[in-house]
């Protein structure tokens, strides 16, 4: 096989891995938005709220350590011990789910039967509340999240494959972590489509994302879905923000992946779990195959805008996504 | 009765503002939050720390208190602009605003306000010209001698000859990264490697594509312009494809701790440049003394000699340096912007003055005047131990290629004052 044609190969595989991480952004957005009809802006700040939580807790960090020294004159940062990390997941879910009750409380129980747009630019200030939260609960610098994640290309791979092409080719590289990450993705999705087909809560959630006033007339408590929703969102927001976060540390730009995973929703669609894999995967694919064959003829870079340029073409042609509800208006 | 004790009040504050307008006011434009927060805090820290220290120690510059005033930028332009307008009024005498954006929105404005910015390692490198650009100073290094100081370590390590070679650049996509490019250019055609331009998009938090790229064609080094969570997934990619530290050079905005931490034990031998040493310098005993222990630092004291540390302390010290400057020539101790420029413009940076203020050899030796608002340009390198979790200075300080830097600068200068109908000269 030449050379030319299994490199091609190998960005296509590591498209696809990278379209796996995008899609764990998305999934957030569209448990969202389909049981509550919200584009919740924030959800790529939740991401970054959760891995510093996690982050935060697994060093014994002391929570908003600034604030309590400014007051009472104190010198603590730290706790002086170390949380392991199943413990510290789990105590991270409980704050995500503490933060799902308090948005619900305190936000959307005031803003019910409002506009959507009203409801979008609530969440637009609760990513800026969010992001300012952390700041000041676990301070702005870069935190290692030392959960054991492998990383680093798989040498058995690369050896294994690296007689297929001539003496330019190295073998396949495929990153461990986008390994574990397709992993975790598919887990993450299979665990979700059982949820919701299976369970009481599930099919609840279903029953509200079909109709809010059907579900509320056969006693489903609309509250109660709605926390659900957001817990499973913020739990959903943590596996993304380990993902990214083992990659760079967790730190502040972690927020801006919630970029990543728009293209993804445009072109999957905003209300279903399929299409956000199936467009992380679209996406991934589609950018670092244009990179690499258009990228060097126009100074590289493409990434960001070609994702969009993709999603938009899918767009005219199918406007709910590829596997969006399909948009009936009744007159 | 209410409206008199208004007044009584408002004749109070005027009169006990009246001492604080006599302070040096210096401008802190700074960046805690946001994705570039780890980069802009210790920083901020450093040059904060190092003026409240005067102020502990000495009473301030010349027997005038300094007043920083902190303003969060966000590494945001628009928000660095409204900082500036916010704050000039103060009667500020200098800017540092550690953003290249934000540099070249205020470059006309403090121009036009006649407030001199000091870009240290950053902003537009041609500011290096004082006759077109009278009211910035970019010293000790800008951009093009950090290029020059790269390629003159390779040419060391490969025995004066790249002929043959490939270098790569790694650079973020905007200004602030393409800043190079044109000098890397020159130095290519000059010494005969093969120059590669690899960009990423900001902010850089996937890099997948350019390091299939750099696997696939194995360039001898890779150079980095990066700044922010580029440098940590740039690093930590190099380390999962396998490519060899010691071969990859990251500028001195691509040198600090927080880089390299998040790759761990792989990023050991990772070597970026320095325009500053870092390291047990006495000065360092004074801050903790009177200004940590004090309780009066900047920050939560975490980066307390850190690389990015060192270097805004370092600025504060260049800072404090041209104000007293100033007023040794005009001969008051309450300066005036325009009088810090003048100090700015006749600084003299001596090895026996860095020995003296406790700071020996974290700089270069070196002096400005109206042609050359640049300094020395001179850089280290430095590199990464990660069993001991520091840097380590690898050379001595670096020349940069004037031959090639120079004709480039004046060359941009004068496309910046003909576009601008600027009539070079001293002022």
């Amino acid at each position: 096989m030449s050379t030319e044609f299994l490199y091609f190969v190998e960005v296509l595989i590591n498209g696809l891995m990278a379209g796996v991480m995008y899609s764990l952004v998305a999934l957030g957005f569209v448990l969202i938005f389909k049981a509550s009809g919200i584009f919740n802006f924030s959800q790529g700040v939740m991401a970054l709220f959760a891995a510093l939580t996690l982050a935060g807790i697994m060093e014994g960090q002391v929570p908003f350590a600034h604030i309590i020294n400014s007051i009472f004159g104190t010198n603590i940062h730290h706790f002086g011990w170390h949380v392991p990390a199943v413990l510290a997941i789990i105590l991270t879910v409980f704050v995500m789910i503490g933060f799902a009750w308090a948005v619900q409380r305190f936000v959307f129980r005031h803003l019910v039967g409002q506009e959507p747009i009203i409801l979008f630019m609530a969440t637009i200030g609760l990513a800026y509340f969010l992001e300012g939260l952390g700041d000041i609960m676990w301070g702005s610098d870069i935190k290692t999240l030392a959960l054991g994640l492998p990383q680093g290309g798989a040498r058995w791979l690369e050896d294994a494959t690296a007689g297929l092409g001539g003496d330019d080719f190295y073998g396949f590289f495929i990153d461990k972590l986008d390994m574990v990450a397709t992993v975790v993705a598919a887990v993450l999705v299979t665990a979700l489509i059982l949820f919701s087909q299976y369970t009481k809560h599930g099919r609840a959630m279903r029953a509200v994302a079909d109709d809010h006033q059907a579900a509320l007339s056969v006693g489903i408590s609309l509250n109660f879905i709605w926390i659900l929703v957001w817990s499973l969102a913020g739990f959903v927001a943590l596996v993304a923000g380990i993902m990214w976060g083992a990659k760079s540390g967790v730190q502040f730009s972690l927020s801006l992946i919630a970029l990543k995973a728009l293209p993804v929703l445009m072109l999957g669609g905003f209300t279903s779990i399929p299409g956000a894999i199936v467009g992380g995967l679209i996406i991934g694919m589609g950018e670092k195959v244009f990179e690499y064959m258009i990228g060097p003829m126009v100074g590289g870079a493409t990434e960001n805008w070609f994702a969009y340029v993709l999603a938009l073409l899918f767009l005219v042609f199918r406007p709910q996504g590829l596997f969006g509800e399909r948009i009936i208006e009744r007159v | 009765m209410k409206m008199k004790n208004l007044a009584a009040v408002a004749v109070a504050a005027t009169l006990g503002a009246a001492p604080v307008m006599a302070d040096l006011v210096i401008p802190d434009l700074s960046y805690r939050t946001g994705p570039y927060a780890a980069g802009g805090t210790p920083f901020s820290d450093g040059y904060q720390d190092y003026f409240n220290m005067l102020n502990a120690r000495d009473g301030g510059i010349g027997g005038e208190a300094v007043r920083v005033l902190e303003c969060e930028t966000g590494y945001n332009t628009e928000k660095g602009v409204e900082c500036y307008e916010a704050t000039k009024g103060e009667g500020a005498l200098i800017y540092q605003p550690l953003s290249t954006g934000i540099t070249y929105q205020l470059i006309p404005k403090a121009t036009a306000d006649g407030i001199p910015i000091h870009t240290m390692g950053y902003g537009r490198t041609s500011a290096a010209n004082g006759e077109v650009f009278n009211w910035t100073f970019n010293y000790p290094a800008n951009y093009w001698d950090a290029a020059s100081v790269m390629v003159n370590y390779l040419l060391d390590e490969n025995e004066g000859s790249l002929e043959g070679k490939n270098i790569a650049l790694l650079f973020h996509n905007s200004a602030y990264g393409k800043e190079p490019i044109r000098t890397l250019e020159t130095l290519a055609e000059k010494h005969g490697f093969t120059f590669t331009q690899l960009a990423v998009d900001h902010p850089g938090q996937e890099q997948k594509s350019q390091w299939l790229r750099i696997r696939r064609e194995r360039p001898d080094y890779i150079l980095m312009w990066g700044w922010g969570v580029m440098n940590q997934v740039a690093i930590q990619e190099a380390v999962n494809i396998g490519y060899p530290m010691d071969q990859f050079i990251g500028n001195w905005w691509s040198g600090a701790e927080h880089d390299v931490t998040p790759a761990g034990a792989g990023a050991d031998g990772y070597l970026s440049l320095n325009m500053n040493r870092i390291g047990d310098l006495p000065v360092f005993e004074d801050i903790k003394t009177l200004v940590h222990d004090a309780g009066n630092t900047a920050g939560d004291g975490s980066n307390f000699g850190n690389v990015l540390y060192t270097r805004g302390m370092y600025a504060a010290m260049l800072g404090a340096e041209a104000i007293a400057k100033a007023q040794e020539i005009h001969g008051v101790a309450d300066v005036t912007a325009a009088m810090v420029r003048d100090g700015m413009e006749a600084l003299d940076i001596t090895d026996a003055r860095m020995e003296e203020l406790g700071m020996a050899g974290v700089g270069p030796a070196f002096s400005v005047s109206c042609q050359d608002h640049g300094g020395s340009g001179l850089g280290i390198v430095q590199q990464w131990n990660a069993s001991e979790g520091k840097f380590v200075a690898l050379t001595d300080y670096i020349a940069p290629d004037d031959s090639v830097t120079l004709p480039l600068i004046m060359e941009d200068s004068a496309a910046f004052a003909a576009e601008n109908n600027i009539e070079p000269g001293c002022l």
